[in-house]
């Protein structure tokens, strides 16, 4: 009986795996477009969210007055045409005539002007207001013309409303309280239904003033792991994929009837040291520091090699060599010179704090950074994070050091005046502050001139390396994968998946 | 008063231990929603910033106050609303809760279904090369970690034979049951595997002893077939074990497969309460907790009573 009833048993799972295997997942319908990502949007008020998947999601459905291209020059978005003023106080946009929100009715100057009134409302706790705040008024002489006066010349301004954190939301919606409740934007594809961290079901905007989207839609899949990720394109369940891990990432081109999309991002990977406790007070030890990190070392240890060494201005256009800032060749005699300089020859110990996951290679590089660090006698103790206590920590400035992948903006100033500046936000955080990155950060958001604000921000690069607050590390890519049959996607630096408007299925 | 009335007195009292450790616990943990939201960018928040958000997700008043008012709700049925999903905690749970039963269902029929055929197979084989191998195979499948098992069954599917269950969107069993069922199976294979070997083990050892009792032999001499001896009589009293551990085993599974259920993309209960945490939604996190823990309430009675049936010595109650 026994041996009888493993037979049928057997049997039984046999017949149960054949049954999976006919249930298996018959290939997309040709229209729309299947993705998969594995970190879900967070949340649908464009103004209030910030996370990198939030953002992804968001800016298919809203858009802002402009955008940027893959070269991040400033493009049309809702608004045509812009100018300045040659003082840069008054920036004037007349809005694209076809622009349209998705329930058809036309995006108008007063939308514009509630849209960044509700940013700027601190009730609404847009953690971007902090880029606006030299708006001082907003007239709408006509329904295509939006006005804003400054307080003071912010030449930044214009691209840091290249953003979907400034997008243009209907004044009615606003009025209504449903921003973030319901998405209606008049981007190009509509969001339909939307089940936190499981799906989200988009559809052509057919009255997109942006031109025709060829695909039906976009199906989204939240598969939080990326190794199944990679079995889905493999499988063809899925047309297109956000990768994160570069380790993933390298396995995409094995795959013949894959590609992958390899762009270099603005974020960049550094190691934050706390300038504000000892002995990272002392100059020369965090000259030390950053003399004895083999920058090229941690990338091709910790992230394979995907990615390039560089300096604090990672945004094309600001880049300079990286080879010919402070100390970016490995120099240890220069660096255990530098620590008996200070008195500490024999070294110190202090914890580096790094979050799980965040990024894929967060841990590596700790550890790469831990033994590199040695060779001058400072013992690292590592210590990973969840994702959100090593945010609190951070935020806290509660650390001896820490690695980071923080942002990029593709101009210095909203990128850097949060830490930089005497004034900035994240003062806290950067626990150093000079008058000379004071008074570069101040002379670069005034001026007008593109070749003096680059000759401005190459000084305050300069400067930044060598007082070493941080020892900036290197940027990587942003990944996408795809199958071949889908065509037309421009990735670009900020990470954006605004291309997948374009894009056919062949 | 009666076994059962008693243990369901104890049920709100339990219910309410949990309600206070999972209530204070996840508001000790450093990071808030705001931080969880924003990331970084929550540094540029200004007070009068951080206060509307605060009153927006709840977390403004003082933890005493909330963990009140949360309590006169959780006593009216509403377990508070998710700030993630905008949705009442109980209704997304609900909704998850049929495929992490129909998962810990399978897995456990799947465990049973190798693991006990086995572990007699194999306790009625002693000490030979056939019992060796059942042992070798129990212990490998005990120590290889789930997510390990879920990832090479995957890799091999999908690299070896270009194929792979539905990912991403889940079928309820009632609206298409082949299409449900070719997304749990390996799933189910995947958590089963640890489980059947844990149960071959349990049940091999309780065959052992069972198999040298004095009844056993008389049964065998008294010219009873070896097999009827072995299923009929031996098997029932060899089940007491195996029924404490699948109770508990249950229980746990009740309370979501997170491995598994990230690794297949299921929305089950565990990729919930995960979730929950991550984003800090507290009125998720609790009210998935509070959920779970009624869940091995049952499960655990449930068990015990199960107990009487399978061998009826046993008095719930009496001390015994």
């Amino acid at each position: 009986m026994g041996r009888h009833l493993s037979t049928k048993l057997l049997s039984g799972l046999a017949l149960a795996v054949a049954i999976g295997a006919t249930a298996i997942a018959s290939p997309a319908s040709a229209a729309s477009l299947k993705m998969a990502w594995k970190q879900d949007a967070t949340g649908l008020d464009p103004h209030k969210q910030t996370a990198f998947s939030s953002i992804r999601l968001l800016e298919l459905i809203y858009e802002p007055l402009v955008r940027f291209d893959k070269d991040l020059q400033i493009v049309p978005a809702v608004a045509a045409s812009w100018e300045f003023t040659p003082d840069a106080k008054q920036l004037t946009f007349k809005l694209n005539p076809n622009a349209k929100f998705q329930d058809g009715k036309p995006v108008t100057a007063a939308d514009v002007k509630a849209s960044f009134e509700r940013v700027l409302d601190e009730k609404t706790a847009a953690a971007a207001r902090a880029n606006y705040l030299s708006i001082a008024s907003i007239e709408t002489p006509d329904d295509k013309t939006v006005v804003f006066k400054l307080s003071q010349p912010d030449v930044p301004l214009l691209a840091a409303m290249a953003s979907i954190n400034a997008a243009i939301v209907p004044a009615a919606e606003i009025a209504a309280g449903t921003i973030g409740t319901k998405a209606l934007g008049s981007g190009p594809f509509k969001l339909d239904k939307w089940e936190p961290n499981s799906k989200e079901t988009l559809s052509a905007n057919k009255d997109w003033a942006g031109g025709k989207v060829a695909v039906d839609g976009i199906d989204i899949s939240v598969l939080p792991d990326e190794t199944a990720i990679l079995a889905a394109l493999r499988t063809k369940q899925v047309d297109f994929a956000l990768i994160n891990d570069p380790l993933v990432a390298t396995l995409v081109p094995k795959e013949p009837s894959l590609q992958l999309n390899r762009m270099p991002v603005l974020a960049y990977h550094v190691l934050q040291l706390n300038a504000s406790r000892k002995p990272m007070d002392n100059l020369a030890v965090r000259q030390a520091i950053s003399c004895a990190v083999d920058r090229q070392d941690v990338l091709d240890t910790a992230s394979v090699g995907e990615g390039k060494v560089t300096g604090p201005l990672t945004m094309p256009g600001y880049t300079s060599d990286a080879s010919t800032l402070f100390c970016y060749k490995k120099d240890i005699a220069k660096a255990k010179k530098l620590m008996a300089d200070a008195g500490f020859g024999s070294g110190f110990s202090a914890t580096v704090i790094a979050a799980n996951g965040e990024p894929a290679t967060a841990a590596a590089e700790a550890q790469v950074l831990q033994s590199q660090l040695a060779e001058i006698g400072v013992k690292l103790n590592i210590k990973m994070m969840e994702l959100n206590v090593y945010v609190d920590t951070w935020l806290k400035g509660d650390f001896d050091m820490a690695v980071a992948l923080n942002g990029g903006r593709a101009d210095p100033y909203p990128m850097y005046n949060r830490y930089w500046t005497k004034t900035g936000n994240l003062q806290k955080v950067a626990n150093y502050i000079d008058d000379t990155l004071d008074s570069l950060m101040q002379k670069g958001r005034v001026e007008t001139d593109p070749a003096k604000r680059k000759a401005i921000f190459a000084d305050f690069e300069k400067h930044l390396v060598e007082v070493s607050p941080w020892v900036w590390l290197y940027t990587s890519y942003s990944y996408t994968a795809q199958q071949k049959n889908v065509q037309g996607f421009v990735p670009t630096p900020e990470g954006s998946l605004f291309g997948l408007s374009k894009v056919t299925l062949q | 008063m009666s076994y059962l009335a008693r243990r369901l007195l104890t049920f709100p009292l339990v219910m309410l231990g949990v309600s206070i450790l999972v209530f204070f616990a996840i508001r000790m943990v450093p990071g808030d929603a705001i931080t969880a939201m924003l990331g970084t960018e929550a540094g540029l928040l200004t007070p009068a910033q951080r206060a509307a958000l605060a009153a927006y997700f709840g977390i403004d008043k003082p933890i005493l106050v909330q963990y009140w008012s949360w309590l006169l709700g959780v006593l009216q049925g509403d377990l508070g609303i998710s700030v993630i999903h905008g949705k009442p905690a109980l209704a997304i749970i609900l909704e998850r809760f049929p495929l992490t039963l129909q998962l810990a269902l399978m897995s456990m029929c799947v465990a049973l279904l190798v693991g006990l055929p086995a572990g007699v197979f194999a306790a009625t084989r002693n000490e030979k090369m056939s019992d060796l191998a059942v042992r070798i195979f129990a212990m490998i499948g005990q120590s290889t970690p789930n997510f390990v098992v879920g990832l090479l069954i995957i890799y091999a599917l999908s690299a070896g034979f270009g194929i792979l269950p539905t990912m991403g969107e889940f079928t309820p069993l009632f609206t298409d049951p082949l299409r449900n069922l070719g997304q749990m199976i390996l799933p189910a294979i995947t958590l089963g595997f640890a489980f059947a070997a844990s149960v071959t083990r349990i049940s091999r050892s309780a065959m052992l002893d069972v198999l040298s009792d004095d009844y056993v032999r008389t049964a065998r001499s008294k010219g009873v077939p070896k097999r009827s001896v072995i299923w009929r009589h031996a098997l029932p009293n060899a089940l007491i074990p195996v029924v404490t551990l699948s109770g508990v085993e249950f229980g746990y599974l009740l309370g979501g497969a997170v491995l598994v259920e990230q690794i297949y993309a299921l929305p089950g209960l565990g990729r919930l309460v995960l979730e929950a945490i991550l984003q800090r939604d507290y009125a998720l996190v609790q009210g998935c907790v509070l959920f779970i823990a009624f869940n091995f309430l049952v499960v655990n009675l449930l068990v015990d009573l199960l107990y009487v049936t399978l061998d009826p010595r046993i008095r719930l109650g009496e001390g015994n």
